[in-house]
């Protein structure tokens, strides 16, 4: 219970540095209905569906990446980190808490990204957003360990992406085949399987990334 | 409360702290001093933990949750309000009596009015007031004290002088500093790094 209420503390905390800053959101919200857009002036006439679903997983993945390059950014410029992980929690629970603020960043621009996509492609189904929603957790878990990761590093900006896209390939591959596929069910699976090894496993060695 | 044997820390090539031995008994106050650069900051922050040596041992005698640490940066959310700062580190440190103590701790160091303003809002002199309630409000029993003077006016600094006072002698203190005269009475130890 006491570790539940520190991530809730910590979420919580984030919730309102994003409410008082404003400066993660707005710039998600903007850039995924702007890609959108962009892409729907990209795509010929008539390309098929599933090249629609292809570009809106490639919105989502670059959207999450902007959040995550932000994830960081106030506890990185007062070190307020140290002061985290000088605290007597779980030293996990900084990497729960800053996950559920990603989710509900992630959530935001996707309550968005999403009827964009039904007016500027096609009609969206609930296994797309079964699959956004599983995606989103996914992201969440291995996009925050290496936002921790990269946050001490000077090459911050270049090394999240670098870390990033390859570690999330298999979520797109298994949103791109709940939204398109013939079974969903299993690429659902499939995406679930995921958020639970990778969570586990970012869970596990967050400590490691935040002390030395 | 505090023990090292031959105590280094490099970064990369750069030989920072070298072979140092140190022994600081509990209720000790250890004043440490040396140029900047000199390896103050990070002897400190290898107490708190925040840093792993890179020879020797070093061994410190209090849990996380007893150790109260000053940095450089007042490691508190430039977007919260002095309140809130406190508060989050209230509830992770489980400090009984949250609020009161809270409280008390802004009112003693003059931030009570401005307790509902963002930190970003304030100046370098009342940031660092903020800093010395985060490090004081869990009463630690060992106390890392890395520059407490910089920034404070002379009012904050009187504060610092009467609350060193009723610590010395009460707790264990490390406190790094360049100005040694302000302290030197309180200290039963010292260690020049050069």
């Amino acid at each position: 219970m006491t570790y539940l209420a520190d991530v809730g503390t910590l979420a919580r905390k984030d919730l309102l540095l994003e409410l008082r800053a404003r400066d993660t959101v707005p710039a998600m919200l903007l850039f995924v209905v702007s890609t959108l857009v962009v892409f729907n002036f990209a795509l010929p006439a008539g390309a098929s569906a599933e090249a629609a679903y292809g570009l809106l997983w490639g919105a989502l993945v670059f959207t999450a990446i902007l959040g995550l390059t932000r994830a960081f950014a106030a506890e990185r410029e007062q070190r307020v980190l140290d002061g985290l992980v000088l605290a007597p929690c779980d030293r996990s629970a900084i990497w729960f808490g800053k996950g559920i603020a990603v989710v509900a960043f992630l959530a935001l621009a996707e309550v968005v990204a999403l009827p964009a996509f039904a007016l500027f492609f096609e009609p969206v189904s609930w296994e797309l957003v079964a699959a956004v929603a599983l995606a989103s957790v996914g992201f969440a878990a291995v996009g925050t360990l290496l936002a921790a990761m990269a946050a001490a590093s000077r090459a911050r900006e270049l090394l999240l992406p670098l870390l990033f896209l390859p570690l999330v390939i298999p979520i797109v591959v298994g949103g791109v085949g709940a939204s398109i596929g013939d079974d969903p069910g299993r690429y659902l699976g499939f995406l679930a399987l995921y958020d639970l090894i990778f969570a586990i496993l970012s869970w596990a060695s967050f400590e490691y990334v935040v002390t030395e | 409360m505090i023990a090292a044997r031959g105590l280094g820390r490099s970064f990369g090539a750069k030989h920072v702290l070298r072979d140092l031995d140190l022994d600081v008994a509990e209720r000790d106050l250890l004043l440490v001093t040396g140029p900047n650069g000199s390896g103050k900051s990070t002897l400190l922050a290898l107490c708190a933990g925040l840093l792993v040596p890179t020879q020797g041992e070093l061994e410190v005698k209090a849990d996380r949750s007893r150790i109260g640490y000053l940095a450089h940066e007042p490691l508190v959310y430039r977007e919260l309000t002095a309140l809130e700062n406190l508060d989050l580190y209230g509830r992770l440190y489980r400090v009984p009596e949250r609020r009161e103590r809270i409280g008390m701790l802004l009112e003693r160091y003059g931030l009570w009015e401005a307790r509902r303003d963002r930190v970003a809002a304030f100046s370098r002199g009342m940031q660092q007031r903020l800093a010395l309630c985060r490090a004081l409000l869990h009463e630690p029993d060992l106390l890392l004290l890395d520059e407490p003077f910089a920034g404070l006016d002379e009012e904050g600094a009187e504060l610092l002088d009467a609350e060193l006072g009723a610590l010395a002698g009460t707790r264990t203190l490390v406190l790094a500093t360049h100005d040694p005269a302000r302290v030197a009475s309180l200290a039963t130890g010292r260690l020049a790094l050069a």
